[in-house]
């Protein structure tokens, strides 16, 4: 018990530190990880991630603007609008389309993210 | 035409999130950066914003079909603000171009997730 709740301590500190300085969810760090220690299917691994993220995104968006006045309010909340119609779009026609030709699709887009940034 | 475009792609992170599963952050922060003009930490911070909504949604969908074990979601996000703080402090403290670079470099590794998984998915 007292093992368990070292080892989600650490992911929540390392999905944290993620989270915070890169800006995204940290399910790149807890996903593997609930699947590598506590023997988590991927869905469930996938469904735990997210709630967990749901703190980890408030934590970090409330340090980053409590400390550092970096976070653009309306602009977020307004942007969240569309997000949240992506996100029940996308789950609600999972089942009927190809994994694969959407897991390149958007693959090929964020390297081309990746290229922008990196090109000054 | 910028504002529709970086709504465009906040929605396609959403999508993103629902259809694959890779969260929508990596999307989120440059449509931030790129349409609205916002600095690398300024759309990191309201990117975390945006995550934690979407991440709301999802989970109240993935719940109704029993794929979220809240307990251990909770002890995870409970424990986790000593990493926030650091990563926060972290991101605030390097030099911008460092942490885009470095971020350049978490975008590359989800698009080869998403490949690596592309190429062993039998479907």
């Amino acid at each position: 018990m007292r093992d368990r709740i070292l080892k989600l301590a650490e992911i929540g500190t390392l999905a944290g530190a993620f989270s915070g300085l890169f800006g995204v969810g940290g399910g790149t760090v807890i996903v593997p990880l609930l699947i590598f220690w506590f023997a988590y299917g991927e869905r469930l691994a996938t469904g735990t991630s997210l709630a967990a993220i749901v703190l980890i995104g408030l934590l970090g968006a409330a340090a980053q603007g409590g400390l550092y006045g970096n976070v653009h309010l309306v602009t977020g909340l307004l942007l969240s609008i569309p997000a949240i119609g992506g996100i029940v779009l996308g789950t609600a026609i999972q089942q009927r389309i190809s994994q694969r030709a959407v897991s390149l699709l958007f693959a090929a887009l964020l390297v081309a993210v990746a290229v922008q940034l990196i090109v000054p | 035409m910028d504002e529709l475009l970086a709504i465009l792609v906040a929605a396609a992170g959403g999508l993103a999130g629902g259809l694959v599963g890779v969260g929508g952050g990596v999307l989120f922060v440059p449509a931030l950066t790129v349409f609205l003009g916002l600095s690398q930490v300024e759309a990191e911070s309201t990117s975390l914003l945006m995550v934690a909504l979407v991440a709301l949604v999802g989970t109240a969908s993935q719940r109704r079909y029993g794929n979220v074990n809240l307990r251990d979601a909770a002890v995870v996000g409970a424990l986790s603000p000593l990493g926030v703080l650091i990563g926060v402090v972290v991101a605030n403290e390097i030099p911008q171009r460092t942490l885009e670079l470095c971020f350049a470099a978490v975008v590359l590794f989800a698009a080869y997730q998403l490949v690596r998984r592309a190429l062993s998915d039998p479907a």
